[in-house]
């Protein structure tokens, strides 16, 4: 009975006043610390992003890594020009995104507007489902079951092509078809969440005025709902920028200019697949093609913010 | 009845003959070509993103079903043997999930209790939230990178298993902050005040009204953190390396203890690196077998974030 009611005394309100005002500064001490966390992660990161991938510019020189082509790191006389890198990571992204968002807006469409709700019911989290799929696997299906469907593609449009290398499947489209489906999930959730939040006046005027379903869906719903649908397409955006274990076998092993049969390297894949053997400059300018990918991602959320901000504003 | 008086059917016919010359009428709006394609290409994306999603599902299953025995789960890939096996992932993926969610769920929640609880909107606050929204946008090869610099080489922790949980603390973190906030916003004010009105300190508040009331939230966080954690591949091949070693138990249970500890400095992959290897090597097979479990093991989280859902009602 004692020690009950000690418990009771150490955990109640009753509780000594100096020993009550500890333990609120330690709580309050502990949170803020827990808060600044975020911050002091994402400092370091930078700092270090920096910090490493910088030795290698000041050593090559800004003029050839950003401005020439040649990647050949581990020639007698190695060349280190990421223009391709850098290249195929945009072209690679923003392809990504052009078959990948129109996709995943008419979905959103379908499945907020169109499906009636017992089907969106079995859909929607059957979707869920895809944005939780391992990365690995969407690289391990690309492999194996796209790349030879691009290859049979490839023979039959270089036949009789004689300066085409031939990539096995391996190249720029393959890997973008695989982001565009990667990104797919993020578009989806994103645009359906935000076309459910359009208010029920907004469709009520246009089928009001006369409007069809399909022209209240587009010309209404669509243009409210638009901030949200831009956030989810930056997101995919970053999505896609930053991947990496998906395409690193599907996208081919050599640096090219990114055209769709040729076999090329993201920023994101030369990081992986060379990280393993690389030494000394090398090893450096990976760290450099890290901090470029950075940049890029920092880039990207600074649009996103300002999204987000003007979004607040607005309502 | 006599022929010259016209029956419902002829009459509503005739109607529709005249609807149909006149087509641009409210009641009979014609269908434009753009309409019909539009709503085509609605039926037609949806489509395609369903068919994606049950192609991947269903081939990944039929590929890999047939590896996925008792052996491959139980056994450690032997080359002696020829076997291949994933135990030794499993504990590793295990342990990853674990260790990462140790120190990043009360980090995590400590953060939006701060956020949400103690800290008044102003620059601090502002900054807190733009670096969260950062880290969650980071790429997981830039938290291999940097993992493998600060935790590996700066502190010493070379490739290991908890190198890897550390740097996944900070990738998983912002989800954990996120989920935890949308879970105290939505306690309603009265709850607050009324224990503050009865004489409760914020610390007792915190603890006996707000984290009750915001468990279930907090448990779809750690849910959806720990569906990260087993399907991350790039920020632990360059941090817990790819060992697939289970660890060796015998004696008493002190040194396995012991044993099971020290495992943490040493290096090992988890599910999807094993994957990726696998699969890097050209063994389909057991790279499909892995696939198969992974699949298996996020369709189990799904289903468990769609339990919990239905609770919170």
């Amino acid at each position: 009975m004692k020690s009950q009611a000690e418990a009771f005394l150490t955990n109640s309100i009753y509780i000594n006043r100096k020993r009550k005002a500890v333990v609120e500064r330690a709580a309050q001490t502990i949170f803020s610390f827990c808060a600044l966390f975020s911050i002091l992660a994402v400092a370091s990161i930078a700092l270090y992003m920096v910090l490493n991938g910088t030795p290698a510019i000041f050593q090559v020189g800004l003029k050839e890594i950003f401005f020439t082509t040649a990647w050949e790191p581990t020639a007698a006389e190695p060349k280190y020009g990421i223009l391709y890198v850098i290249l195929t990571s945009i072209v690679g992204t923003a392809l990504a995104v052009l078959i990948g968002v129109p996709i995943g807006i008419l979905t959103a469409v379908f499945l907020a507007e169109v499906a009636g709700k017992k089907t969106a019911a079995v859909v929607k989290p059957a979707l869920e489902l895809l944005a939780g799929i391992p990365s690995v696997i969407y690289g391990l299906l690309g492999l194996r079951l796209l790349m030879p469907i691009m290859y049979k593609l490839e023979l039959a449009l270089f036949r009789d092509s004689e300066t085409h290398r031939f990539t096995g499947g391996a190249n720029l489209l393959s890997a973008t078809l695989v982001l565009a489906v990667m990104i797919l999930p993020t578009v989806i959730n994103i645009s359906e969440v935000s076309i459910r939040a359009v208010p029920l006046s907004m469709k009520e005027a246009s089928l009001a005025l006369g409007g069809s379903r399909i022209q209240t869906i587009f010309r209404s719903v669509l243009l409210t709902a638009k901030p949200g649908i831009v956030t989810g397409v930056v997101l995919g955006v970053g999505r896609a920028m930053g991947e990496a274990m998906a395409i690193t076998l599907v996208s081919g092993g050599s640096v090219n200019m990114p055209m769709p049969f040729c076999s090329v390297r993201f920023l994101t894949t030369a990081i992986v697949s060379e990280m393993g053997y690389s030494s000394g400059v090398h090893r450096q300018m990976l760290f450099t093609i890290g901090l470029v990918l950075f940049i890029f991602i920092m880039f990207i959320n600074l649009i996103l913010t300002k999204i987000l901000k003007g979004g607040t504003k607005g309502a | 009845m006599t022929d010259n008086v016209l029956s419902d059917d002829t009459l509503y016919n005739r109607a529709l003959y005249i609807n149909t010359q006149y087509d641009d009428t409210l009641y009979h709006k014609r269908k434009k070509p753009l309409e019909t394609f539009l709503l085509a290409a609605v039926y037609g994306a949806a489509s395609i993103s369903i068919l994606l999603l049950l192609g991947i599902v269903g081939y990944v299953f039929v590929k890999g079903f047939r590896n996925v025995t008792w052996n491959f789960l139980t056994t450690v890939t032997s080359t002696l043997r020829r076997t291949a096996g994933i135990a030794g992932n499993i504990v590793n993926t295990l342990y990853i999930v674990i260790l990462t969610m140790v120190v990043a769920t009360p980090v995590g929640i400590g953060a939006a209790i701060y956020l949400n609880e103690y800290a008044k909107p102003g620059r601090l606050v502002d900054l807190i939230d733009f670096a969260t929204e950062t880290l969650a946008g980071i790429p997981s090869v830039l938290f291999g990178l940097f993992g493998m610099v600060f935790f590996g080489e700066v502190l010493g922790l070379g490739y290991s298993l908890l190198s890897g949980a550390l740097t996944l603390t900070l990738m998983v973190l912002p989800l954990l902050i996120r989920s935890t906030q949308e879970a105290l916003r939505s306690v309603p004010d009265s709850y607050r005040s009324g224990a503050l009105g009865m004489g409760a300190s914020k610390w007792y508040m915190i603890r006996t009204i707000l984290l009750p009331a915001t468990m279930p939230g907090i448990l779809t966080g750690v849910i959806l953190a720990v569906g990260r954690i087993v399907g991350e591949s790039a920020a632990l091949l360059f941090t817990a390396g790819s060992g697939r070693l289970l660890p060796r138990l015998e004696g008493d249970f002190l040194d396995n203890l012991g044993r099971l500890g020290h495992k943490v400095f040493d290096t090992g992959g988890t599910l999807t690196v094993e994957l990726y290897l696998q699969m890097q090597d050209g063994k389909y097979d057991v790279a499909f077998g892995v696939g198969c479990v992974l699949l298996a093991i996020v369709l189990c989280i799904n289903l468990l974030m769609k339990f919990l859902a239905a609770k919170l009602g």
